[in-house]
Formats: C-alpha cells, sequence, structure tokens
C-alpha cells in the first residue's frame, strides 16, 4: 500500500502510520490505509485487536499517538467541523436517549447536523430502515435490533460520504441480524465510502470491496476482493491471526 | 544527564547548600529578638519563604499546564506534577507552621485570615489536582485533566483572596512588626526566601527529571515488548 | 454566531425535554436540597435569634449540596449509551457543548432552588418576596454551572466519579459560597444596596472568569 501513492484526491480515507498508545498498551501500530471514494472497506480481526481505537480515530473521536489521517483530502486535525458533516459512526452503542422517543432523537441529531427540510429527511431515513411504525416510542423501548437500526437512520441523517460501521451486528439476533445485512446492502450504494469492523466473514466478504485483517494494532493480511475469490478466508482467517499471535 | 544540566545542577546544588547554611545562621544568631512577640518570631523567616514558595509552586504549575496543553510535550506535564506536589508539600508546611506562630501570638490556633484561608483553599484545590492524576483512567487523561485544574484552580487565587479578605480580616504584619521590618530582619527574610526558591527549583528539577525518566522507561519497555 | 447558539438550544432543549419526561434530576435534587435544609435546621435550632446568623448557611448549604447532585448527573447521562460520542462527533465547536450542558444545568438548579427558597423563607418566617434574594441566587448559581459542568464532564471520566465532582466543585466555588451567604446575609437584614454591593461585584467576576475559562479549557476535557 505504501507505493505509488497518488497526490489526487481519489482515496475518501486515507491513513498513514497510525499509531495509538493507552498507557503502557500500544493499541495500534503504525497502520496505513486507503480507501477509495465509494469502496467498502471491512476489517477483520480478534477481539483486542483495535478495530474499534482504529474507527475512533478514523470518525475524529480519538487522536491518535503518532500519523495523520485524511478523509475526503482534508487533514483530519485541519477542519474538524467541516470533517464530521461529512462521516458518520454507527458504533455498538446507538447513542441514541432512552427517554425520547426515535423522532426526537431524530430531530435533536438533524438539528446538530443543520440537515435541510428535516421532517422530510426524517421521514426518509425511518421508511429507509422501516421504523415508521415506531417513529413515535421512546428509544429505550425499543428492542436491540429496532434501536441498531434507529441508530442507522440518524448516521445516515446528513447523507454522509464517508460512513464507518463497527461491528454492526453485534448482539442482534438473526432476525435483526438480516434485517441489519439489508441496510448494509444498500448503504454502500452511490459515491459514499464505507469502512466496516465485523466478525460476520460471510458479510464482510460479500460487502467488502477490499479487506483487512487487524491483529494486536497491526495490519497482517490485506486483499481485494478479486484476489479473494475462490480461495477459503475462513482459513486465511485463522492462518493469519494464529501466526500473529 | 549531559553535561550542561550536571554543570547547572551543581551549581544549584552547591547554591541552595550556601544559602540554607547562611539561613540557619542568620535566623538563630544573626537576627535579633523581636521586642513583642519573642522568640517564637523566628518562625516568621520559615514560614513567609515557604508561603511564597507554595504560592510560587501553583503560578508554575498555571504556566507548565497551559504550555502542556498548546504544546502537548511531555515535560510541561512533568513540570506541572512535580510543582505541585512541591507546592502541596509547602503549603502543608505553611498550614502547620502558620498555627504554631498564631498560638502564642494571639492565643488561638487558627484564624481565618485571609492569607491562611487563600492557602488552605489551595491546599485543597491542589490536592483534588493529585486525586485525579491518580484515579483518572489513564496517564494521558490525567495529565489532560490535571492541566486544567492546573489553570482553573490558580485564577481562584485571587478570587478567594479577596473574598475572604472582605469576609473577615486580620492583619498578622502590624500585630507583629509594631516596629517596623527592621535591616537584619529583612536581609534574614530575603536570605530565606533565597534560600527556599533555590531548594524548590532544585526539587522541581529533580522530580520532573524523574517523571521524564519514568516515562522514557514505559516508552522502552513497550518497545522491548513488541 | 446564530447558528451556534441555535444548536446550544438544541442540546438544552434535549436535556429539558429527557427531564420533563423522568423528572430525575429535579426531584432527586429537590428532596435531597429539602433534607438538608430541615436536618440543618434541627442541627442549628430556629431561634429568631439565629435566624439571622444561620439561616443564610443552611440555604446555601441545601442549594450548593443539592446542586452536586444535579451536576453530577449532567454528564453521567451523556457518558450511558456512549452518548457523548455521538455529540462529539457533531460538527460543532466544543464550547457549544459545553454552554448547552451549561444552560441545562442552570436551569435545573434554578428550578430546585425556585422551589427550596420559598420553603425556606417560610421555615424561617422570613418574607416571601424578596426580589433581591433572587439576583442573588442567579448569580451564584451562574458561577456554580460555569464551574460543575466543566468538571463533571472530567469527573465521568475518572474512578471514583460520584465523589471526584465534590472534591474539585467546593474549593473552587469557595468565593461564591461566601459571597451568596454574605449577600442574603444583608438581604435579610434588609440591609441597603451598597451592603451587598461587593458581593454581588465578586459574583459577577467570578461567573465572567469562570464561564470564559471553563469554554476555553472545555475541549481538552472532553477530548479523546
Amino acid at each position: 500500500m505504501d507505493k505509488d501513492i497518488p497526490t489526487s484526491s481519489t482515496w475518501a480515507v486515507e491513513a498513514r502510520g497510525i499509531e495509538k498508545t493507552f498507557g503502557e498498551m500500544r493499541a495500534l501500530r503504525g497502520i496505513d490505509l486507503t480507501v477509495s471514494r465509494g469502496e467498502c472497506l471491512v476489517i477483520f480481526g480478534p477481539n483486542g485487536a483495535g478495530k474499534t481505537t482504529l474507527l475512533k480515530i478514523l470518525s475524529t473521536l480519538i487522536k491518535p499517538s503518532a500519523g495523520s489521517v485524511r478523509l475526503d483530502d482534508i487533514d483530519i486535525r485541519d477542519k474538524p467541523a467541516q470533517i464530521r458533516r461529512r462521516i458518520s459512526l454507527v458504533g455498538n452503542q446507538t447513542f441514541l436517549y432512552d427517554n425520547l422517543t426515535v423522532f426526537e432523537n431524530l430531530k435533536f441529531y438533524g438539528k446538530m447536523y443543520d440537515v435541510a427540510d428535516l421532517e422530510k429527511r426524517i421521514r426518509e431515513v425511518v421508511s429507509w430502515v422501516q421504523l415508521e411504525s415506531r417513529l413515535h416510542d421512546r428509544a429505550g423501548t425499543l428492542s436491540r435490533g429496532l434501536q441498531q437500526r434507529a441508530s442507522f437512520a440518524r448516521a445516515v441523517l446528513h447523507d454522509p460520504s464517508i460512513l464507518f460501521l463497527d461491528e454492526p451486528d453485534v448482539g442482534l439476533d438473526p432476525h435483526a441480524s438480516a434485517m441489519v445485512s439489508e441496510i448494509l446492502e444498500s448503504i454502500n450504494s452511490g459515491s459514499r465510502t464505507v469502512v466496516m469492523t465485523t466478525h460476520n466473514l460471510e458479510q464482510g466478504l460479500e460487502l467488502g470491496d477490499s479487506i483487512i485483517i487487524l491483529d494486536r494494532g497491526r495490519v497482517i493480511y490485506e486483499a481485494s476482493r478479486q484476489e479473494l475469490s475462490g480461495a477459503d478466508f475462513r482459513q486465511i482467517y485463522n492462518q493469519y491471526t494464529e501466526t500473529g499471535r | 544527564m549531559n553535561g550542561k544540566h550536571a554543570l547547572r545542577n551543581g551549581i544549584l546544588w552547591g547554591l541552595g547548600f550556601a544559602l540554607m547554611i547562611a539561613a540557619l545562621y542568620m535566623v538563630f544568631i544573626y537576627v535579633p529578638t523581636e521586642k513583642h512577640t519573642g522568640i517564637i518570631q523566628r518562625i516568621f523567616y520559615f514560614h513567609v519563604p515557604v508561603a511564597w514558595v507554595s504560592f510560587l509552586a501553583f503560578f508554575i504549575t498555571f504556566i507548565s499546564s497551559i504550555l502542556y496543553l498548546w504544546k502537548r510535550q511531555t515535560k510541561w506535564d512533568a513540570i506541572a506534577c512535580a510543582s505541585v506536589e512541591v507546592g502541596v508539600i509547602f503549603t502543608t508546611l505553611v498550614l502547620i507552621t502558620g498555627p504554631i506562630w498564631a498560638k502564642p501570638v494571639w492565643g488561638i490556633w487558627w484564624t481565618w485570615d485571609a492569607r491562611l484561608t487563600t492557602s488552605l483553599v489551595l491546599w485543597l484545590i491542589y490536592i483534588a489536582y493529585l486525586l485525579v492524576r491518580s484515579l483518572a483512567t489513564e496517564p494521558a487523561k490525567g495529565a489532560r485533566y490535571s492541566a486544567v485544574i492546573g489553570i482553573v484552580g490558580f485564577i481562584d487565587v485571587p478570587i478567594v483572596f479577596l473574598t475572604v479578605n472582605m469576609w473577615r480580616t486580620q492583619h498578622p504584619t502590624t500585630i507583629i512588626f509594631e516596629g517596623g521590618l527592621t535591616t537584619p530582619m529583612l536581609m534574614t527574610l530575603l536570605v530565606c526566601i533565597a534560600a527556599f526558591t533555590v531548594l524548590y527549583v532544585l526539587l522541581v528539577i529533580q522530580s520532573s527529571g524523574l517523571k521524564t525518566m519514568e516515562a522514557e522507561i514505559r516508552r522502552l519497555r513497550i518497545i522491548k515488548a513488541e | 454566531m446564530n447558528k451556534a447558539f441555535t444548536k446550544i438550544f438544541t442540546i438544552f432543549w434535549k436535556d429539558m425535554l429527557t427531564e420533563f419526561r423522568t423528572r430525575e434530576i429535579i426531584i432527586s435534587v429537590l428532596v435531597f436540597a429539602l433534607l438538608v435544609l430541615v436536618i440543618f435546621s434541627f442541627a442549628f435550632g430556629t431561634g429568631a435569634d439565629m435566624t439571622e446568623m444561620t439561616a443564610p448557611g443552611i440555604l446555601w448549604v441545601a442549594l450548593t449540596f443539592g446542586g452536586i447532585i444535579g451536576l453530577t448527573r449532567t454528564f453521567a447521562v451523556e457518558k450511558e449509551n456512549s452518548r457523548l460520542e455521538g455529540l462529539m462527533l457533531c460538527p460543532v465547536d466544543r464550547a457549544v457543548i459545553y454552554w448547552g450542558k451549561l444552560a441545562g444545568s442552570f436551569t435545573f438548579m434554578l428550578a430546585v432552588a425556585v422551589v427550596v427558597t420559598p420553603i425556606f423563607l417560610a421555615l424561617f418566617n422570613l418574607p416571601i418576596f424578596l426580589p433581591r434574594l433572587a439576583l442573588v441566587i442567579v448569580l451564584a448559581l451562574i458561577g456554580f454551572a460555569s464551574v460543575g459542568t466543566l468538571f463533571s464532564a472530567l469527573a465521568v471520566n475518572t474512578r471514583a466519579r460520584d465523589i471526584m465532582l465534590p472534591i474539585l466543585f467546593l474549593p473552587v466555588v469557595v468565593p461564591v459560597i461566601v459571597s451568596a451567604v454574605k449577600a442574603t446575609v444583608t438581604v435579610l437584614a434588609g440591609a441597603p444596596w451598597g451592603d451587598m454591593l461587593t458581593w454581588l461585584q465578586i459574583m459577577i467576576a467570578f461567573d465572567i472568569i469562570y464561564l470564559v475559562a471553563a469554554t476555553l479549557v472545555f475541549e481538552f476535557v472532553v477530548e479523546e
């Protein structure tokens, strides 16, 4: 990945030499990655590999100890507000306020992002995640699966050009997980760039234009979808995460 | 430690030692006993310099905290923290020597005098500073949080002083120095202040140097663990 | 600037709406403040001669400790469900988040004071309608909220978060507490305006200094 770095702005996400140390723990030890505009990068890796930390750094939530991140060719240190307007994050947590309705939650976040014609936009995103019937229920009364859908609605409200997804189907039952898969298939449409972490190998392979495996803070394997076609990825995954140990 | 630092520290140690000996000589032998309050007044030559150093320490912390948040260099955090540690110890000494002095002179241990009360409030603020440092969920956060406290805590000093001054005031200076500060007294005080200031500088250099080294060892240990 | 104000209001309104649903903060703070009022009255007695000296102190102990309970919740709420991350992702200056949360904390404390103060005045047989006391309360609560919101954000990221806030908060607000008590004494004694002017000035100075300082340093507390 280090060779032939184009100077033009073909990368939606470009991270160079990302390191992060928490106290004595080195969570990330020099991550380089690039994602082209409109593509989907899937990050696999065992628990504790640094996936969540990496996503938080890419989405401006955590400052890296070293290295730089450019999103849509803007350094995230330079214009954080401008960057934040273009990105979104769906995390393990939904960021929703339990005592507000789904509608009120979306209205709150929509206003924070200056979403134009907000009520119309809320109807759009809610119908996209098929949550119309529960729109005026309090977020806290929704099941985990429905909350996750509301979280997706929240994330795309301001039509971000880059979307970060941190294990979007973790802790969901098969039915809810299937719903999320549907959402995921349509989320990458158009020119939206997606960076996603997951443990779900099948789903990740299906969605990802390129794939990396992260282990103990390093990229230990990377491949494009074409390179992987026909190969037994589960075997590759096990082999690499084993040798990485 | 390089040669330049060694030379600087050597000079400081020598200077500090000479000043301390001079201070002891002047306090116990050279300076005449104050007529009205007697022998106890000699604690003044300890109390005032110590109080001065504690304010100086918190001021240095204030400046280093701003520099740390601005530049993000570990050395500023090390200096800020080392200075608080010295400052808290010196403030504790102020709070101990104050009552020792007050009891024979005014017949009471504690008085809500502006200076003493401000010292007490400062002591509480910087104890909180050290607590936050040790209770932060990770060292980097502890450094940032304590820098914030080092700033907002210090700007409280003039307000606390002013408020307590308005609230309840007793003027120790006029009671103790009815005859004013004589030249030998002033000389002794100045030498004591110089001695304690050099002591403060030495302690901060040692302590912040130690902290920087600890951070370096941690960094090396992480690299070695790779 | 106008946009920033809209977003401050959006955060504030979100807190109001949540509180309106649960009444969790106001009710708990109110009950606690009233308990402090009653317990201290028992401890100090309520004789007519005592009133003038101890009553203002009792009121301010109740409002200060009640305020701490409320301030602890300010950022604890945002920590649940990682909502603070959601807020931090928003394309707003971190100072906007500070002012939004500050407006909420101030309003909760004011709401509690609006209930507690008349009850206090009635308990001590004092005149209920005292506009000058209202001014003292507003100035003091701005001071509490300015420092408290900053430290609340700081305390939620430490171990022992519940005890950290009062340990940080109380020494710093000493000037506000002293001034508020002294100003309340002059109000209750019916002394002329001039007597409380100094105390009002100290509180105004404190409020301005801490609003500015906290606005500047807030981002260092919430960033990761």
